[in-house]
């Protein structure tokens, strides 16, 4: 029991120390608080994939009364915490990925033309900003045929993240 | 308009909507995932450099342990300490006698400068430095010369006015980049009457080339002097430029005149002025401040005498001024010919006047309040936004800009609107690490920033690619950190190895790793790239060292010496640069085991000079006595397994 016990704290613990480092490299001046708008960038570089309605549920939940336009440590880790415990924001897993793109694929061709990647990611669910989406069309798109095969670029995608 | 099609077309889009949905999620999550990798990197580069910073200041402690426990005496003393008691400059003389000894042939296809210099002179100089030419030394000495004549009248701060149609640029640090120079000057047009510039400090080290960066800002300050204003950084500093770059890219440019033009240079430095205030509210300096920064002592002291951060003060013992006398409190000095001890203190900067203008030179703005030293570089300090308003108050200011650290976008803006940090130096670590920036100023206006960044290629390849070279690079470098702490390391992990599996917590890893690199970096996100984890989460520490060795000059040695060698590697080049007054690259096997014995004893290393003094001879680099101690550095250098053998070697 005691052994489950201390086992529980050191995890905890190593919880913690990983969403303080995840967090001290965006606070740039060393006093413990970071830019609200680098908020959604820190989470996911826990592993976490909020979608952008949850990401702005969670900002509330960080933010003081009167925002200030920076989220304090003090408030930001047990908000965190509790997210990393309850392993909620599970990221995608390939398949899942892989059949989204097909349902876009009305015609099963493999590939999406660039003007319909556009369309959709830009007209619907929750909207690419033109930053998002110009970022994504330079990795994705293959410049000669103008369209993306989705099966190369996620197998390119995975790799490069491991 | 049946319901049945209507249904139908709705779960249609609503699968999109979901597909959509999470497609948009998944890349989100990628993205963010590759700029945090690329905030690590960046926090890689910051804290290897300014730990590197914190060793050149360890040294300076190494040469005041010298200074203070030694006897000079006219046989013996080594060049070391009589070049660091050296006071006052070279008897260089006038222009005329020193540059007119140097011929420009007629062969020269370089620009050719004529004094006294006009715009045309800087056109003609960005032109050729545009074609890669090399400006011949007959000019830069000219340049210099006539520099330091120039700045021997003005004061050490510069006073500007701006006014509505009269802007001022401020930049930051340039540090050797030709290409950003050119692009600001592309950008926000050359130095004139109406179009003044403010370059804070740093012009010179780390980029390839700080000569040309050097001679278009001398040039453009000579044809506008009123109105290209330049201030002293922490690199303008010639013990500095031994280390990062700048006296090697001299002596590499220039093989016959260099030494002369490094000579010269000292002092041209001394004379840069310490900062710059516009509009009598905005004080421009590279660094930053400390609390007890005194301005009017600042606007007072003789600046020609603060040669170097590496050259404290010396303390004087003035009641024994005429015996040889080795004593705590300093030495004294009597041999002829040599300053004497009541001159002394005249030819120095008192130690508070010193630090006051290292502060400057060298201090960092943080969150936290209050006045701390800067322990990540070992010199002048961390100051919080109380001191700022406390300093900008009691002179009456509004503003501080500053620069001396690199930043993302290019600037950074902190102290409630108080301190604006601007660095002009894109791509300063690695390409894509950062933006450079510049100010315009206009009295009453709300300071404009301007960012650009310099790219090879005519379209930026995509953000992971960047993130990819940039990331492969701070892990290379952090990598070669680890190794040479490699014996340390062991230590620390194996003491923690109780039950001698190899392996241990990532807990345990991470406080091992920061506290013998002394390095504050996100280790457990590092870890991936660092090391071998196995599934229950534990660390195969010795995979630390994978991938990665110094190589070893010669098979028989030890090491444990291998690895002391490369790490105290930049500090020996100083000295043995320092030693070799004469700038030829060789100093004597004696003058060699003089000095390692004391920096053996300074340093703590427990190494036998015996090994050391074998390993030199072994090495047989020179065989009249004389050791080409270059070649001996650069016998130490890490290999990584798995690059091409071109990148391998030491740079």
């Amino acid at each position: 029991m005691a052994e489950d016990k201390d086992r529980e704290e050191l995890a905890l613990a190593e919880f913690h120390k990983k969403i303080k480092e995840a967090f001290e490299v965006f606070d740039h001046e060393s006093n413990n608080t970071v830019d609200v708008r680098e908020i959604g960038t820190i989470i996911r570089s826990l592993g976490c994939c909020p979608s952008e309605g949850e990401l702005h549920d969670l900002l509330a939940e960080v933010e003081e009364e009167e925002p200030t336009g920076y989220i304090r440590y003090e408030k930001f880790l047990p908000v965190m915490t509790k997210v990393l415990q309850e392993r909620r924001y599970r990221p995608i897993p390939e398949d899942v990925l892989l059949r989204a793109f097909e349902v876009l694929d009305f015609a099963k061709r493999g590939f999406l033309t660039k003007e319909e990647l556009v369309k959709f990611m830009t007209e619907e669910g929750e909207p690419f900003s033109q930053e998002e989406m110009e970022e994504m069309l330079s990795a994705a798109i293959d410049p000669e045929s103008n369209s993306i095969n989705y099966k190369e670029y996620i197998t390119m995608m995975v790799i490069d993240e491991n | 308009m049946g319901c049945s099609s209507s249904s139908t077309e709705n779960k249609k889009s609503e699968k999109v909507v979901k597909a959509a949905l999470v497609i948009q999620n998944w890349y989100r999550g990628y993205r963010a995932r590759l700029k945090a990798r690329q905030h690590y990197a960046l926090t890689i580069f910051q804290s290897i450099e300014y730990a590197d910073e914190q060793g050149q200041m360890q040294l300076s402690n190494f040469f005041t342990f010298m200074l203070e426990n030694f006897t000079p005496s006219r046989k013996e003393d080594p060049a070391l300490v009589s070049r660091l008691f050296e006071t006052t400059f070279q008897d260089i003389k006038d222009r005329r006698d020193y540059v007119g000894l140097i011929d420009v042939p007629d062969s020269y296809e370089g620009p050719r400068l004529e004094f006294p210099l006009t715009f045309t002179d800087i056109g003609q100089l960005l032109e050729a430095f545009k074609q890669q030419q090399i400006l011949h030394a007959h000019y830069v000495l000219g340049v210099l010369f006539e520099t330091r004549k120039l700045l021997k009248q003005m004061p050490n701060f510069t006073h500007v006015k701006t006014s509505p149609s009269k802007e001022i640029t401020v930049c930051g640090d340039l540090h050797g980049k030709l290409d950003d120079l050119f692009l600001i000057f592309y950008k926000n047009g050359l130095p004139s009457g109406n179009n003044p510039y403010v370059f804070n400090g740093d012009f010179v080290d780390r980029g390839s080339n700080s000569i040309e960066v050097l001679m278009i800002l001398l040039v453009s300050f000579l044809v506008y002097p009123n109105d290209l204003h330049l201030n002293r950084g922490n690199h303008e500093d010639f013990m500095m430029n031994m280390r990062y770059g700048f006296t090697r890219e001299i002596l590499n440019k220039y093989k016959l005149h260099g030494k002369k033009i490094l000579q010269i240079l000292e002092e041209v430095y001394t004379l840069l002025p310490i900062g710059t205030i516009i509009d009598n509210e905005i004080l421009v300096i590279h660094g930053g401040i400390s609390e007890s920064t005194d301005l009017n002592l600042l606007h007072r002291l003789e600046r020609s005498k603060m040669r170097s951060v590496l050259m404290p003060p010396v303390s004087i013992n003035k009641d024994n001024a005429t015996d040889l006398k080795k004593s705590k409190m300093g030495i004294t000095l009597t041999a002829p010919g040599r300053v004497r001890s009541s001159d002394l203190s005249s030819e120095q900067l008192s130690k508070h006047e010193w630090e006051q203008i290292v502060d400057i030179l060298w201090s960092d703005p943080r969150g936290r309040k209050g006045c701390y030293p800067n322990t990540s570089r070992g010199g002048g300090c961390y100051f919080g936004p109380d001191v700022t308003s406390k300093v900008l108050n009691k002179y009456q200011l509004k503003m501080l800009i500053r620069s001396h650290e690199c930043k993302h976008d290019g600037y950074e803006i902190c102290h409630d609107g108080k301190v604006i940090t601007i660095f002009s130096a894109s791509n300063y670590y690695e390409e894509g690490s950062n933006r450079g920036a510049y100010i315009r100023l206009g009295c009453g206006m709300n300071p404009r920033f301007f960012q650009y960044r310099v790219t090879s290629s005519t379209c930026m390849s995509p953000l992971h690619h960047r993130v990819h070279a940039m990331e492969n690079s701070a892990i290379r470098i952090l990598k070669e950190r680890i190794i040479s702490r490699k014996t340390d390391l062991m230590h620390a992990f194996q003491l923690r190895d109780h039950s001698r599996s190899g392996k241990i917590s990532i807990a345990q890893w991470a406080f091992s790793m920061e506290s013998i690199l002394g390095l504050n970096l996100p280790w457990r996100s590092l870890s991936s790239r660092l090391v071998n984890i196995d599934k229950s989460g534990n660390v195969d520490y010795m995979s630390s060292f994978q991938d990665v060795h110094i190589e070893k000059p010669v098979k028989e040695v030890h090491s444990t010496l291998i690895e002391t060698l490369y790490r105290y590697r930049s500090d020996l080049q100083i000295i043995f640069n320092v030693i070799d007054s004469d700038h030829s690259g060789m100093i004597s096997m004696e003058e060699f085991r003089t000095m390692w014995k004391l920096f053996r004893t300074h340093y703590s290393v427990d190494i036998d000079d015996s090994q050391v003094d074998a390993l030199a001879n072994t090495m047989d680099l020179n065989k009249d006595g004389s050791i080409d101690f270059n070649e001996f550095l650069k016998a130490f250098y890490v290999v990584h397994k798995y690059e091409k053998l071109s990148t391998s070697e030491a740079s």
